[in-house]
């Protein structure tokens, strides 16, 4: 709080005045610095409606240094003007003077002097006329009286472009009496105590008001992750539409059932040691349930169920490889052999959200390991349609209503879509996600009745989330290059708005 | 999926119409191909060489199309444009015929026994009286580029060499010789070169030396020669410049060499059936011979046309539309496929053309129906599945713990679950050996070594990558780490873990500690030795000496906690003090952990059960386990025990277990849980140590030592 001495003889000056009082004379009147009355003013506002300050702000021309010595002893050129004597002055001489150099050419350029470069002894300069008008210390004079309006503006301009003049806004306060204006300062509280609600003199007392435009203090707390938030509301929506979650608790999984079981052919790209890792310790699995394997390698190297089959030689070898898995569909495949194995068909409506894993070459949207989304429902006479029916139940969730569908092709899906959806603000379709129909040398291997269909949907958790929360670079979102101060500020994800 | 570019103005005079953009990459959506980019060679070279480079090269207008990786029968503008028009219903699909030759006696291929360790089979055909123009030659050797970066996998399974028949003579001969001994003029060089020259020549070759692992170790390498012993190719590497075709070819001899034999056919009938376009006979190809080592002989190219009858019932079902069968007919037809109704019931006969190698079963024949349907104009249905959602238990009890976690200061992490071998042992003071890790065979770089065993280290680059932000940090992460396992199908598997760490000016080991107190009483686990949790002293490298502590839940350890080691911190570039806390989650699923995991139980299905064999004795300490009363006395036991002996699983409980005559029901809920338990440890049981006191009796024992039970 400013210096009550200084409170109270402003409180008077107000109270002798009937419209108000300018801080700024209020300053210089009492002789202290501007800032000082600013404080004042400022505490007297803290103190209720005692004053009423209005902000004003004013322009004024101001002389710089340069400008300060010119008016005092003249511009440059009238200064090299004044030290030439009649019967000339030495260049050189001329050019030892503080103001020489600079002032020499504008003098020649005004005409007021000239140079005998034949003079004996060196150049010499002469006076060509007898008196001069010195424009430029006449104009700043003019500004230094506080006459600046006098000026045209292109002149103030000129002269500032020469570093002469600068213009100035000074901001002061026009203070007027408050609606409970007082002379005398009484102390406002700043809390409400235990004490004052105890002996009620809380009645009695003035508070502080509080300044509602701070911000409060930030509570001490935890955050979850977006992309977890994210996952968090992806699960809500497959519990809502009565998705069971599927256990996908194995990043490790064999070549056989990432690919061979769902009729991915063991020379297909995917396979390729530039997609998938593969692992070198444990490097094979062992164990998978040896009549489905027969019938695998059959459909895939013969055919049946209806189908031509690859018809190449297929290797349990290359079944065998163990790799980081490449799709969460590897454990949809699992989960519908062990469906396959059950004494009676039941229906199945089936998600998943977990990590999965490509050996591909990063970039801004692409890491090395990131989650897939996966739907899948079986039961008998699904159609193409009822796809399409789930697919805008599950996007609608998400609060995108506007679907297409593209043809699309995928080993193990027959037919195969990918789904787009109109982006309201890029003005086009962008692509969600795939979608199919599993096919049937996939599940009649398994087992599974041949009148049952499965229908299944995949689409990444990255890319709605860093839509979602405005990331343009992945690794700002997963993994240890995070910035947690997005993580801290990130607000709840609420898909649907 | 491939890219194909076609020139623009190429395509609309082709199509017989123009497009704008917009109309154009609609029709490529409804028929499954994407407009990817709309560009010129100008652009191309500018964008990837500089703006210099691209002076003189051409504007014409390009159109980039995304072909499904299927359709090898869209790679060229000639597959694509006869796809399109045969869809609009403006063209008819055409029949492809083989043909004898006129003189009667065909081009022969023999091959020989020596291609058999390298690459074995081949396939040939002629192009009789083709006319070529500069844009036709153009896209013949793209789609040759084409198919060998698709269908062909670069050249490994199947390689493509055409050739100007009328530069030499057959009988061809397809054969295996040591690189030495090969010698010829490779396309577009001047002189003659060895195999092995050739080899060393194309390492630098930017587009070539992509092929050369496929024959490069082996001790012959394939080679073609004709009657006169000229080379015409050395697939899958490169064809002899003397049989070079060019744009004044008029009769084109095309050889597949293949390791895979169904792919090698693919491919010539792909590449007979694109371009016998142009031929004087339009869409006739001249058949070739080709003569086993065993003297059997076989014609090429097989262009056969596979019929299959389906009814449109079952599209129409498949689909979710109602079309007559008359309709479907027509609808498969614009897709190449073409189709009648037999009049019998609603069965329709299709015929799948030599170019539709992708239909191989009838469910490619309903996509098809559904595409020339429109995906678009399919009706949305949902259906009456009715089932109830279950959440994974797991996952459940992670969902909960990470809310509470949060609630308890603590910011959730999210780190990668692949890093490098040190990542998870040097850095953190451990060898590799101790860690149970897996690890990855072709890393493209040292990020992705292992699988992490611990989550610790992601935690503290996490730490290290935010520095600036002010401290304590207090982070924490619930998830998955890999560890072998001999017992799962592929040797190892997930283990769901809790993982925090404290980083302040002081380590605050009471704050991690708190927290892990926190966790216990958010897992209603009581502070107590037995049946609670409580901390030990423990050593580890990874912490600082006598700041260490191991937990345990039940008389088991399930992790550590404590304060650094300040190697640690520097390895992973922390400069304050730091306490963690590190712990397994799955012992704390209750009831629900024996719930069987499906890769388990797929995997299981393959295990071989012995039949169940009739316990030997149905006696023990607790009463005969196959009448109700000792059931019960067991499930009163088991009430407030884990294991019938001490605090882990013994040959007591394997014993007892074997005594039981049949899985216990619900109603006896300790006696189900422990009986779950053990027999979760099927696999491993004969590891189990030895059971201190007995429990299970011989048959006929009379006596019953109920002192059994106060040992315990």
């Amino acid at each position: 709080m400013a210096d009550t001495g200084v409170l109270e003889t402003l409180l008077r000056r107000i109270e002798k005045v009937d419209d108000g009082v300018d801080s700024l004379e209020v300053a210089t009147s009492l002789g202290v610095d501007h800032q000082v009355l600013v404080g004042a003013v400022k505490s007297l506002q803290a103190l209720g409606d005692l004053i009423s300050a209005e902000l004003r702000s004013s322009k004024h021309w101001e002389l710089l240094g340069e400008g300060t010595e010119i008016a005092e002893q003249g511009s440059h050129e009238a200064r090299v003007f004044g030290s030439i004597p009649p019967e000339g002055l030495g260049q050189s001489e001329l050019m030892k003077l503080s103001f020489g150099k600079i002032g020499f050419s504008k003098a020649m350029s005004n005409k007021w002097i000239r140079v005998d470069k034949a003079h004996e002894g060196g150049p010499r300069i002469f006076r060509t006329v007898e008196d001069i008008e010195d424009q430029v210390r006449e104009k700043l004079l003019l500004v230094q009286r506080g006459n600046s309006s006098k000026l045209e503006e292109k002149e103030k301009n000129e002269l500032k472009k020469r570093k002469l003049l600068s213009e100035v806004t000074v901001k002061s306060y026009w203070i007027t009496k408050g609606s409970s204006f007082s002379t005398t300062i009484t102390k406002l509280e700043t809390e409400l105590t235990p004490e004052m609600i105890a002996n009620g003199s809380w009645k009695e007392k003035k508070f502080k008001p509080y300044n509602f435009e701070a911000m409060g203090v930030a509570p001490d707390c935890g955050h979850m992750h977006p992309l977890m938030k994210v996952r968090t509301q992806f699960r809500q929506i497959f519990l809502e539409m009565g998705f069971t979650e599927m256990p996908t608790n194995n990043f490790i999984e064999s070549s056989f059932w990432n690919f061979d079981s769902l009729f991915q052919p063991q020379q297909h790209p995917a396979r390729d040691q530039h997609d998938t890792f593969f692992l070198s310790d444990p490097a094979l699995a062992h164990g998978f349930p040896p009549d489905y394997l027969e019938r695998v390698k059959k459909v895939h190297s013969e055919g049946g169920y209806g189908s031509q089959g690859y018809k190449y030689d297929w290797k349990v070898e290359e079944a065998q490889k163990n790799i980081l898995r490449t799709h969460t569909t590897a454990v949809s495949a699992r989960m519908l052999y062990k469906l396959a194995q059950q004494e009676k068909f039941t229906p199945v409506k089936y998600f998943s959200i977990d990590r999965v894993f490509r050996n591909e070459t990063l970039d801004a949207t692409h890491l090395a390991e990131f989650h897939q989304i996966e739907g899948v429902v079986a039961d008998y006479g699904l159609t193409l349609g009822d796809l399409m029916g789930i697919l805008h139940e599950f996007f609608t969730k998400l609060g995108i209503t506007k679907l297409r569908f593209k043809p699309a092709y995928n080993p193990y899906t027959e037919p195969s879509m990918e789904v787009f959806s109109y982006h309201e603000g890029l003005k086009k379709w962008v692509e969600l996600g795939n979608s199919g129909v599993f096919r049937p040398e996939m599940l009649l291997p398994m087992g599974l009745p041949e009148d049952v269909s499965v229908i299944a949907w995949g689409l990444s958790l990255e890319r709605p989330t860093m839509i979602k929360y405005g990331i343009n670079n992945i690794r700002e979102l997963v993994g240890h290059k995070v910035n947690l101060q997005m993580v801290y500020d990130s607000p709840v994800c609420r898909l649907d708005s | 999926m491939p890219t194909v570019g076609v020139k623009r103005d190429l395509l609309f005079k082709a199509l017989g119409r123009t497009y704008t953009d917009e109309e154009f990459d609609e029709l490529c959506f409804e028929f499954g191909l994407e407009l990817d980019e709309i560009t010129s060679e100008k652009e191309i070279i500018s964008r990837e060489q500089g703006g210099s480079k691209a002076s003189g090269a051409s504007d014409v207008i390009l159109y980039k199309i995304d072909v499904p990786a299927n359709r090898y029968d869209l790679l060229c503008l000639e597959g694509l444009v006869r796809g399109l028009q045969v869809f609009k219903n403006k063209l008819e699909a055409p029949r492809y015929r083989r043909v004898a030759p006129v003189s009667g006696e065909p081009q022969k291929l023999i091959i020989t026994k020596e291609t058999a360790a390298v690459r074995p089979h081949a396939v040939a055909a002629v192009l009789r009286n083709i006319t070529f123009t500069q844009e036709r030659y153009d896209s013949f050797i793209e789609l040759q580029d084409k198919l060998h970066q698709n269908v062909c996998r670069k050249r490994s399974l199947v390689a493509i060499g055409t050739h100007d028949l009328d530069t030499v003579s057959g009988p061809f001969t397809y054969t295996a010789k040591p690189p030495g001994d090969i010698r010829f003029k490779p396309l577009n060089q001047t002189k003659e070169y060895t195999a092995a020259q050739l080899m060393s020549l194309y390492k630098t070759d930017s587009h070539l030396k992509h092929f050369l692992h496929i024959i490069e170790d082996k001790p012959a390498y394939p080679v073609i020669y004709d009657s006169n012993g000229v080379v015409l190719s050395m697939p899958p590497i490169i064809n002899g410049d003397h049989s070079k075709i060019s744009l004044n070819t008029k009769n084109v001899f095309v050889e597949c060499t293949a390791t895979d034999l169904t792919k090698a056919k693919i491919v010539l009938d792909m590449m007979v059936t694109m371009f016998s376009e142009y031929c004087s006979q339009p869409f006739t190809v001249e058949e070739a011979e080709v003569v086993y080592p065993d003297g059997k002989t076989c014609k090429y190219p097989e262009l056969a046309y596979r019929k299959e009858k389906l009814s449109s019932g079952f599209i129409n079902r498949k689909v979710g539309i109602n079309e007559p069968t008359e309709k479907i007919a027509q609808l498969l037809t614009k897709m190449c496929l073409r189709s009648e109704v037999t009049g019998v019931g609603d069965e329709i006969q299709v015929e799948i053309p030599p170019t539709r190698s992708d239909v191989i079963h009838a469910c490619d024949i309903m996509e098809d129906a559904a595409m020339a349907y429109g995906f678009n104009n399919i009706p949305y249905t949902t259906p009456g599945t009715y089932t109830v959602a279950n959440q994974f238990p797991l996952n459940k009890l992670t969902e909960l713990l990470r809310q509470d976690l949060a609630a308890a200061g603590f910011t959730e992490a999210l780190t990668f679950a692949l890093c490098s071998k040190e990542d998870i042992s040097d850095k953190l003071g451990k060898k590799i050996s101790e860690t149970r890790a897996v690890h990855i065979a072709n890393p493209k770089t040292a990020e992705f070594q292992v699988a992490r065993t611990t989550l610790l280290p992601g935690l503290l680059k996490t730490i290290a990558a935010n520095r600036k932000m002010p401290l304590p940090l207090k982070l924490f992460e619930i998830s998955d780490v890999v560890l072998k396992d001999e017992t799962k199908d592929v040797g190892a598997r997930n283990s769901r873990r809790f993982c925090a760490a404290y980083y302040n000016k002081s380590p605050g080991f009471e704050v991690i500690h708190g927290l892990l107190d926190r966790t216990m009483q958010l897992l209603a686990v009581k502070a107590a030795r037995g049946d609670g949790y409580h901390i030990q002293a423990s050593d580890d490298s990874t912490f600082f000496p006598g700041r260490c502590a191991e937990i345990f839940f039940r008389g088991k350890s399930v992790g550590r906690l404590g304060v650094l080691h300040p190697d640690v911190l520097g390895r992973f570039e922390l400069a304050m003090p730091c306490s963690a806390l590190e712990m397994d989650v799955e012992p704390f699923l209750g009831r629900t952990a024996e719930t069987a995991l499906a890769h388990e139980v797929a995997a299981a299905a393959a295990v071989h059960r012995p039949p169940p064999a009739r316990p030997a004795s149905t006696r023990t300490v607790f009463g005969d386990v196959s009448a109700p009363a000792g059931l019960r006395a067991l499930d009163d036991f088991l009430a407030d025990k884990s294991y019938v002996e001490g605090f882990e699983a013994t040959q007591a409980d394997a014993a007892v277990f074997d005594a039981l005559p049949a899985a216990p029901g619900p109603a006896l809920r300790h006696l189900a849980r422990w009986y779950n338990h053990i027999e979760s440890f099927r696999r491993e049981r004969g590891g189990l140590p030895a059971a201190k006191g007995r429990f299970v009796l011989d048959a006929f024992e009379e006596h019953v030592d109920v002192d059994a039970f106060n040992k315990i």
